[in-house]
């Protein structure tokens, strides 16, 4: 399927504010895996003065701006065409719950791909025991890995509330999850933390949803802006699968990946705006369409 | 010295020596570094135990005593912490220093360079090709777990093309006598500052046995490696600075210090921006380049923007600059990651296949900790052995590692292993170096610099700001102690507190949160502590003879002044205080390089100068002010003398406005201290002849100009308060153009 992608994020301040120096993750990268990317813009308003294009480690698409006046809004605007195939199916069979310790200790690989980078605690996703109990009670008859990511995306999917007034940015996972309520990046975080506690590396995928589904089926939540779900490694031959906890559904040809990474931190969409306190978003919108006929 | 030498030997003094060490009983199966297994001094302790040995109890007690009092006299301070928040506590001297042979230490040293060596090695392998965990040497969970292994720094080589450029290693001696490593310090270790000022102290205890003895003096070390920083920078035309978490950190006197004597920048990560691919530092004369950046803090907390973004002493950029080769990190972003525990015991597997060699020094595994040495202190009058912990140093220069020829000893607060931390009550000892030759002279004082290189220094805007301020709250002090003084002196003359003079003097005091009604008054503490902080700051900038001058005033406050009865009593305090801070002043204002930083600290003096004068003369010299009042001003503008010389009669209000307000010659005048700040003005960059005026030029010429032409007689209490309100408006003017 093809999609035409409009993303804006605006920002709003009072008055002029040193707005200094922003990442910007808001691209789809080419290289990812089931999508490829025709065309691709980013318009940044006020035009920056320094804008550096790079690769993170996990080899998303990263944009350095700077601005050396200050400004009192910052608009964001991206777009792009994708081609996004169906999920494919794993390459191999996933490995048994009980062996996933022993195959990931088999990895000794470094890399982007590396399960490795993807099973400690990490910034946003850090261990709590309400969720490791959780994953314990509701994947106890789960034989293999994979068995046990969708165990625990179905069960999040019924424990949970999608409520997004319940919880900001910066609310923490266990919070959330105390509160049974939240959005795709609460449920995503719970669900990375709650399989981590089950010996599964997990990490956290931002991207976008297909805004309006085709005849017949129910609108997807989260469409309306920037959403995530989470990727699990499932032992050497079915690498990672991907999974959306707050649609309870495998991540396929609705889902553009924008960026992987072990949780929000790393892929967060514009980083250097919280620096300063009193900057609003006035705006964000995300407009993904499929197009029906290609030139 | 040789022939102190043979003196000793000849003349080894048994029963002075055997008194000395009568209570020092090593631990069975303990290695001592002063005893041997049967119990004998070693040699290179002979002579100097022999001197200690013939000094009377009381001697001893008194190098001691002038050993505690330069600490304090100092500011030496390391922050401790506890369950009541941190305090600053003085630096815990051990005033023995530990003896070490110079054959030992060289062989320790050999091993240090290549654990080094292997260390850089290692940190190239985990940030380009993890060759050691894809051949299986090195667990991939062990790096991938660390939180020290900085994933936006995967791929980064160095600008410098090392990681590493200065390391500490934590030794212990073991129970079999040899040197094991407790600890890796390649992240921003610190402590060499402190083994300077340790150093500086023991010599003090020690003057005449340590200029005499053999021990191998440090500042070469340091030199070399401030020269090996300087050849980092190339020629970009940058400086080298010192990133510090700033004053609250508990080694920031360190950052002051070292800062101070290898006459590097000393900044937090405010004073830095990034700008197109460099690190710049914000001064009075705008964005300047920064070419190395010796940091002091954990790399997580040097960028919010790609590290820990909870960080809001970082430099957001940072690491973007580090990947463009904007600037040499000492040591690199990353490095930290191979301190990781459980890493130290792989390290001979790691040798062996990186280096083709044997690792030469050994790690103390978790369990043999238990087994450290014991080196003399002196515990109530008596030397006792107590736990030893070595941190040595090492440099990178042009020709390898260097290795200091000294380092710092933690003592045991008990001969229990486990208390050498001084967060729980260990000391520190300076360790000797005894060479078996002629031992390097170099004195530690002394320059580092090579040639008459003349650059001009960097200020940046918050060093500028603290001098400032520091000129404002200092003068702002002295103004109160000066109005305390008139009240209490003539409470003598009339004994009379309620008189309508001394009312009206009370009233002006209250205004500076100064009430003359014992105790310290709040305002002039707080006038004092806040010149304390702002000199806090900028320690680094300070002779230390100013920063211990306002140390004792501030003492002097505290202990004498609550006890002072008003009066007489008082007015002799009010006294030793002014002279105090006159010792300050006079110590800055004579003997500081008269460079930017002494225009910034001028100007704040002459302008809180000059606006409490006006607010002098706008309340004493008002028509309805009690008889009196005008000699109130007089003296508290320290103008008695020129009062009495340049007018025939005695005070009326135009002598006093003239004098005070209008006279160009003296210093206590508004007119004269508005001009002081003109002429410093004029020196700050962004003026000069050939340029516009700024704004802040322009209107302190026309505030010069209308003062100067005024009368006496329109200088009444409305125009005086728009005089007040002018200057208010100039620091206003300076803070935005320079100071932001």
């Amino acid at each position: 399927m093809h999609y035409d992608i409009r993303l804006v994020i605006g920002y709003d301040y009072s008055r002029p504010v040193e707005a200094g120096r922003h990442v910007l993750c808001l691209t789809p990268p080419g290289g990812a895996a089931g999508q490829s990317v025709g065309a691709c813009r980013l318009t940044v308003v006020p035009r920056p003065d320094e804008w550096l294009n790079r690769q993170d480690f996990f080899g998303n698409d990263m944009v350095e701006i700077a601005f050396r006046d200050a400004v009192s809004h910052m608009r964001f605007e991206m777009d792009a065409r994708v081609e996004r195939l169906p999920a494919p199916s794993p390459p191999g069979a996933p490995a048994a719950l009980a062996d996933i310790a022993g195959e990931l200790s088999a990895v000794r690989d470094l890399g982007p791909l590396s399960p490795h980078h993807f099973i400690a605690p990490s910034a946003r996703a850090a261990p709590d025991e309400a969720i490791a109990a959780f994953a314990r009670d509701v994947t106890g008859h789960c034989a293999s890995a994979s068995a046990a990511v969708i165990a625990l995306g179905e069960a999040l999917h019924r424990t949970m509330a999608y409520d997004p007034e319940a919880t900001a940015v910066d609310t923490p996972a266990a919070g959330a999850f105390a509160l049974r309520r939240g959005v795709c990046q609460d449920f995503s975080h719970i669900m990375i933390i709650a399989l981590r506690s089950l010996g599964i590396p997990a990490g956290y995928v931002s991207g976008f949803l297909r805004t309006n589904p085709p005849p017949g089926q129910p609108r997807l939540e989260g469409a309306d802006a920037m959403h995530a779900w989470v990727r699990a490694w499932c032992g050497r031959e079915a690498g990672f699968v991907e999974y959306d906890p707050t649609n309870a559904t495998s991540a396929g040809e609705d889902h553009i990946t924008v960026a992987v990474g072990r949780d929000y931190a790393d892929v967060a969409p514009v980083r250097g705006v919280m620096r300063s306190a009193g900057w609003q978003v006035t705006r964000q919108s995300v407009d993904v369409r499929p197009v029906t006929d290609i030139d | 010295m040789k022939d102190v030498m043979t003196d000793a030997l000849t003349d080894p003094s048994p029963e002075p020596l055997a008194g000395l060490l009568r209570h020092y009983r090593p631990e069975p199966g303990v290695p001592d570094e002063m005893l041997d297994g049967r119990g004998e001094v070693r040699p290179i302790w002979r002579d100097f135990l022999s001197r200690i040995a013939r000094m009377s109890a009381q001697e001893r007690a008194q190098r001691m005593e002038r050993g505690d009092l330069y600490v304090r006299e100092t500011g030496m301070f390391h922050r401790q912490y506890g369950a009541e928040g941190s305090v600053e506590r003085d630096w815990p001297l051990s005033h023995f220093p530990v003896l070490v042979d110079e054959a030992e230490w060289e062989h320790v040293a050999r091993g240090l360079k290549q654990r080094a060596d292997l260390l850089e090695a290692v940190l190239a392998d985990l940030y380009d090709g993890n060759r050691l965990v894809a051949e299986g040497l090195l667990p991939p969970t062990l790096v991938a777990r660390n939180p020290e292994w900085l994933r936006p720094l995967a791929g980064v080589r160095p600008r410098s093309g090392h990681y590493l450029h200065f390391v500490a290693f934590d030794l212990g001696r073991g129970a079999d006598g040899a040197w094991r490593v407790l600890a890796d310090r390649t992240q921003a270790p610190s402590g060499a500052g402190f083994v300077l000022e340790t150093r500086i102290a023991t010599a003090h205890v020690f003057s005449d046995i340590y200029t005499r003895a053999p021990v191998h003096r440090l500042a070469g070390f340091f030199r070399a490696f401030r020269e090996a920083l300087q050849a980092q920078r190339g020629n970009d035309g940058g400086r080298i600075a010192i990133l510090t978490p700033g004053r609250h950190n508990e080694t920031y006197f360190e950052h002051a210090y070292i800062a101070r004597y290898l006459g590097f920048l000393l900044v937090e990560g405010e004073d830095l921006a990034v700008r197109d691919g460099r690190v710049m530092v914000r001064t009075i004369s705008g964005l300047q380049p920064v070419s190395v950046l010796w940091r002091r803090i954990d790399a997580d907390w040097t960028d919010p923007l790609e590290l820990n973004d909870a960080s809001r002493i970082g430099v957001p950029g940072l690491v973007s600059t580090v990947r463009r080769g904007g600037v040499t990190m000492v040591n690199a972003l990353g490095s930290g990651a191979v301190e990781m525990p459980g890493f130290s015991a792989l390290l001979p597997r790691i040798c062996e296949t990186l280096r083709g060699e044997p690792l030469l020094l050994a790690s103390t595994l978790e369990h043999e900790t238990a087994a450290l040495s014991t080196t003399p202190a002196f515990v109530d009058g008596r030397l006792r052995p107590r736990r030893l912990g070595l941190r040595m140093f090492l440099a990178r220069t042009e020709e390898g590692w260097a290795v200091m020829p000294g380092g710092f000893a933690r003592i045991g607060a008990s001969g229990d292993p486990a208390a050498l931390a001084m967060q729980r009550g260990g000391a520190a000892a300076d360790v000797w170096v005894m060479s078996r030759g002629t031992a390097d002279r170099q004195t530690l004082l002394a320059s580092a610099t090579v040639g008459a290189q003349r650059t001009t220094p960097y200020l940046p805007s918050r060093a500028a700001e603290n001098l400032f301020w520091l000129g404002r709250y200092v003068e702002r002090a002295e103004f109160v102690i000066r109005l305390l003084r008139a009240w209490h002196v003539r409470l003598v003359e009339t004994g009379l507190p309620e008189s309508a003079l001394l009312r009206h003097l009370a009233a002006f005091l209250r205004i500076y949160g100064a009430p003359p009604d014992g105790g310290i008054p709040q305002g002039l503490s707080a006038a004092v502590g806040s010149a304390l902080a702002a000199a806090g700051q900028v320690r680094e900038r300070f002779s230390v003879d100013g920063w211990m001058a306002l140390n004792d005033l501030d003492r002097t406050l505290r202990k004498a002044v609550p006890r002072a009865e008003p009066g007489a009593d008082a007015a002799r305090m009010t006294g030793v205080l002014l002279r105090k801070i006159n010792g300050f002043s006079g110590l800055v204002h004579e003997n500081m390089y008269q460079s930017m930083g002494w225009r910034f600290l001028s100007m704040g003096r002459a302008l809180e100068r000059a606006l409490a004068m006006v607010d002098a003369l706008a309340w004493f010299a008002e028509p309805a002010a009690p008889e009196g009042a005008l000699d109130v001003l007089v003296e508290i503008g320290d103008s008695v003398m020129s009062h009495r010389r340049r007018f025939a009669v005695a005070t009326n209000r135009d002598t006093v406005i003239d004098l005070l307000a209008l006279d160009p010659l003296n210093p206590r005048a508004v007119l004269f201290q508005l001009r002081q700040l003109d002429a410093h003005i004029d020196a700050l960059p962004g003026s000069g002849p050939d340029a516009p005026l700024t704004a802040l030029e322009r209107a302190v010429v026309r505030l010069c100009a209308d003062v100067a032409t005024a009368g006496t007689d329109e200088l009444d209490s409305a125009q005086l308060a728009d005089v007040a309100a002018r200057i208010r408006a100039l620091s206003d003017l300076l803070a935005a153009a320079y100071l932001g």
